[in-house]
């Protein structure tokens, strides 16, 4: 159960990228955040797990309190916050096994981590992860080597490795292409109806949106515009979250 | 359109411009001292191309040389009576003719010579009467049929007795040897690639975890209360202080074992595994919830244990590796050097266990009094606002005080516990006014104020000269390739730190983020998202730093700091430039032989 109450970013620049969003996710929910480039998006879910530090407001998971988190606490709640991004976000140069092992690090004891020593369970889970992604062959590949779609399922086993409550994943498909996006879209799908994982994803596209979300939050210039299963976004709605000149097509 | 109306003023500015470059070139060869005219003097010319000729044949190879001599006689200037020299007996010898046989100082006269040794070649010199002085008149070359003609001008040196003229002609016989000057430039060129390689790894060592403190992307992010600032200030020095004492008991301890060969043996093995097994047990791989309060006290006792037991192992290791690289010296004969390697490498472990453990235990206090600054600033009751204010005027007046006494080190005070008084006085002040700018929750930050430290204190360092550095370093170990590396050292570390750092400041963001989001401490954020990306450049920056280092320590060699440089100063100043010329290839050489190699490693690691 996530509640988000006033939240509000304003960078240094003075740019004001959220402002005063509320809204509840409920566990085991499919929730789509829509919006435009720079409406605040991968902001509001930055400020979930505090990669970025809220201005203002207040963030509450299972009851803790993300906002006002201590280092240990704060550690402890990401860790069971799994996240996948745009641009997959995988160091390049290491092996795909130890990008996915890399999931661990908020479980294990820092000191053994530090000489790359990770117990046997986790190796195991590691290899059950990957084999679930269908990426087990590329285990002792560098993750620069493989395509688009193979690093983001990459991705979405570090995630997994945390064993997650929650997945916020920042436009997990931009970068793909559309066959790729389903697939790994069906893939998140499975993770939420079969784990009753609650997955916070950020999305482009419509038809995804519509296809995949239970329910759909819409932000423009940072301010939330639209709270509501995706049917309900008529074509006023849309022009609301998208701009007086948009088009809607598809 | 806009930018049509400036055009007229446009090439008026251009002009002034132009105008302006002049007057600055002008400028410029004015201090300078621009001489062209000193550029075409036949006299320079001459001299310019003796040395490149020289320069461009490096004294490496030689030959052992069989040497002819022939002699004849001429009087300067002829004599009242005339000169008739004797006349040739034996016309199948080498001999010389000179015409005419007399004759006035500075005049011309003609030499030519006659059955000598074909394609032989040498000096012609006047060896001025009874004097042992050969003064070079021409240098000849014998053609194929053993003749020679030369012109030559009598120097001024009028005698009544007959002068000499002496032709030595030579020619390489048996096969090319190395010159003794090769010889001595391999040697010193040896002893430059090293000194370069220990200046370097030493450097690096050290530069590496510093390069991390002056990259401001992971800076930028390291804040902390000012409770927990103020606390760091207060209980850093005495962590530095109980990690010497607690170094200087293990030593005691271990120098109770060393006494008996079996016992610093034995403990030298038992005491890692001993240390292996107690961490394995403090230190579980993962704990899904925190522990008990007990069982944190007895780890936090059996850690504390296992780490005097591992300071006790390093100083036994280091006694072992002094008494058996001593035994391997004696024992190896002329590879004495791997035995003296060890003695003097468990000497440094004996040094730097001391400071390492003083730096660790300081390291752990921090973290303990950023721990309890959080813990407190949380509270946020009047005992945590008293403290706030409190701690910060103490730790401001003892930072303060700190710095004094580093200025006084260098200054020596007379009335210092004045001075003391005041930098208190103002430390204080100063803490007050902190804890007054910066509320108790609010983050300082102390991420920042490092990097802008550690920036200042890198550029100062790398705007000292090696040169100068290595000066210093003469005067407390020594002429000679130790001081020349030590100075190295410091100024690859100053110039490494820099580099190293905006390495780090340019990796990609993305795979920080991302282990960050796992929940990953700072530490393993460095070494699971900045390491992996950062091991290229940091290999081809060594590489390029190694091969500074090459060059730099031909520099250092003029003030007494040891390599090839020494060597070179020597021979310009000698005007050896074939010598020169020989240390300068070698210079060359490695050089290229370095950038080769590095391109190599970079294509395998990049």
């Amino acid at each position: 159960m996530l509640k988000i109450q006033k939240l509000t970013k304003i960078y240094d620049g003075g740019v004001q990228a959220l402002t005063d969003v509320s809204f509840d996710v409920p566990k085991g929910q499919f929730l789509a955040v829509i919006g435009l480039s720079g409406s605040g998006k991968s902001t509001l879910l930055r400020c979930i797990n505090r990669l970025i530090e809220p201005t203002a407001g207040k963030i509450y998971w299972n009851d803790m309190d993300v906002t006002d988190a201590s280092d240990d606490e704060l550690r402890r709640i990401r860790r069971k916050i799994g996240m996948v991004f745009q641009h997959f976000n995988l160091v390049h140069r290491s092996s795909v096994l130890t990008n996915v092992l890399a999931g661990r690090l908020g479980y294990v004891n820092p000191a053994w981590s530090l000489v790359n020593r990770f117990p046997k369970s986790d190796m195991e889970n590691a290899y059950k992860q990957m084999e679930r992604v269908g990426i087990a062959d590329k285990a002792t590949h560098r993750a620069d080597e493989l395509s688009g779609g193979q690093q983001q399922r990459v991705g979405i086993a570090r995630a997994m490795m945390q064993n997650p409550e929650m997945i916020l994943a920042d436009e997990p498909v931009a970068s793909l292409d559309p066959v790729l996006a389903h697939s790994i879209m069906q893939y998140l799908e499975k993770i939420n109806k079969e784990d009753g994982m609650t997955v916070l994803c950020s999305l482009h596209f419509l038809d995804l949106v519509h296809r995949y979300a239970d329910r759909v939050v819409a932000l423009n210039q940072g301010t939330l515009m639209f709270d509501g299963p995706p049917k309900d976004i008529d074509d006023a709605k849309f022009k609301d979250i998208y701009g007086r000149d948009a088009e809607r097509v598809g | 359109m806009k930018n049509r109306k400036p055009d007229k003023f446009r090439s008026l500015k251009v002009g002034l411009f132009v105008l302006f470059a002049l007057v600055v070139y002008a400028y410029g060869f004015q201090v300078t001292k621009v001489n062209l005219a000193e550029t075409k003097s036949e006299n320079r010319r001459e001299q310019l191309f003796r040395i490149l000729r020289a320069l461009a044949r490096p004294n490496i190879i030689e030959y052992e040389k069989e040497e002819f001599v022939v002699r004849v006689p001429i009087m300067i200037p002829c004599p009242e009576a005339g000169f008739t020299p004797e006349p040739i007996v034996d016309t199948t010898q080498p001999y010389m003719v000179v015409t005419p046989a007399c004759s006035d100082p500075r005049t011309r006269v003609q030499v030519q010579g006659y059955n000598f040794e074909p394609l032989t070649r040498g000096p012609l010199n006047l060896v001025p009467f009874e004097s042992g002085v050969n003064l070079q008149l021409e240098s000849i070359e014998i053609d194929r049929f053993g003749n020679f003609q030369a012109e030559v001008l009598l120097p001024n040196r009028p005698s009544e007795d007959a002068h000499e003229i002496v032709a030595i002609t030579r020619r390489n016989i048996g096969s090319p040897h190395l010159t003794r000057t090769a010889y001595d430039t391999w040697d010193k060129i040896i002893e430059t690639v090293f000194l370069a390689l220990l200046a370097t790894t030493l450097g690096v060592i050290i530069a590496i975890p510093l390069s991390f403190f002056a990259a401001r992307n992971l800076m930028k992010d390291v804040t902390s209360s000012l409770l927990g600032v103020s606390l760091s200030i207060l209980l850093i020095p005495v962590g530095l202080f109980l990690g010497l004492q607690l170094a200087g008991w293990s030593y005691q301890v271990s120098q109770a074992l060393t006494g008996n060969m079996m016992m610093t043996v034995s403990g030298t093995v038992l005491s890692p595994i001993l240390v292996w097994f107690g961490l394995r047990w403090a230190l579980p791989q993962q704990e899904t919830k925190p522990p008990e309060t007990n069982t944190r006290i007895l780890r936090v006792a059996v850690m504390i244990v296992a780490a005097f037991i591992f300071i006790i192992f390093l100083y036994l290791l280091s006694s072992l590796m002094l008494t058996w690289g001593n035994a391997l010296d004696a024992a190896l004969g002329n590879f004495g050097f791997l035995g003296r390697f060890i003695r003097d490498l468990g000497d440094i472990l004996n040094t730097i266990v001391r400071v390492l453990v003083a730096l660790a235990v300081a390291g752990v206090f921090n973290s303990f009094a950023g721990r309890w600054g959080e813990a407190l600033s949380r509270r946020k009751d009047s005992l945590s606002s008293a403290a706030h204010v409190i701690l910060a005027i103490v730790a401001g007046a003892a930072l303060a005080i700190m710095l004094m006494a580093i200025i006084n080190w260098f200054y020596l005070f007379k009335d210092i516990n004045l001075y003391y008084l005041y930098a208190g006085g103002i430390g204080a002040i100063l803490g007050l006014l902190a804890s007054l700018r910066y509320k108790s929750t609010e983050p300082v930050p102390s991420g920042l104020t490092l990097y802008y430290v550690s920036r200042t204190i890198f550029n100062a360092l790398r705007s000292v000269e090696a040169l100068v550095m290595a000066i210093v370093f003469v005067v407390w170990v020594g002429i000679g390739p130790f001081a020349g590396s030590l100075a190295l050292a410091l100024h690859t570390i100053a110039s490494l730190a820099k580099l190293y750092s905006e390495q780090v400041e340019s990796i990609m963001a993305g795979p920080l983020e991302a282990v960050q989001a796992t929940g990953a401490n700072r530490l393993q954020t460095i070494v699971y998202a900045v390491v992996p990306q950062i091991v290229p450049p940091y290999i081809s920056y060594t590489m390029y730093r190694w091969d500074i280092n090459v060059r730099m320590s031909t520099i250092i060699g003029f003030v007494g700091g040891g390599g090839i440089g020494f060597l070179l100063q020597q021979n310009i100043n000698l005007l050896n430039y074939r010598d020169a010329s020989a240390q300068m290839l070698a210079i060359a050489i490695v050089v290229a032989t370095m950038d080769y190699i590095s391109s190599v490693l970079r294509e395998k690691y990049v």
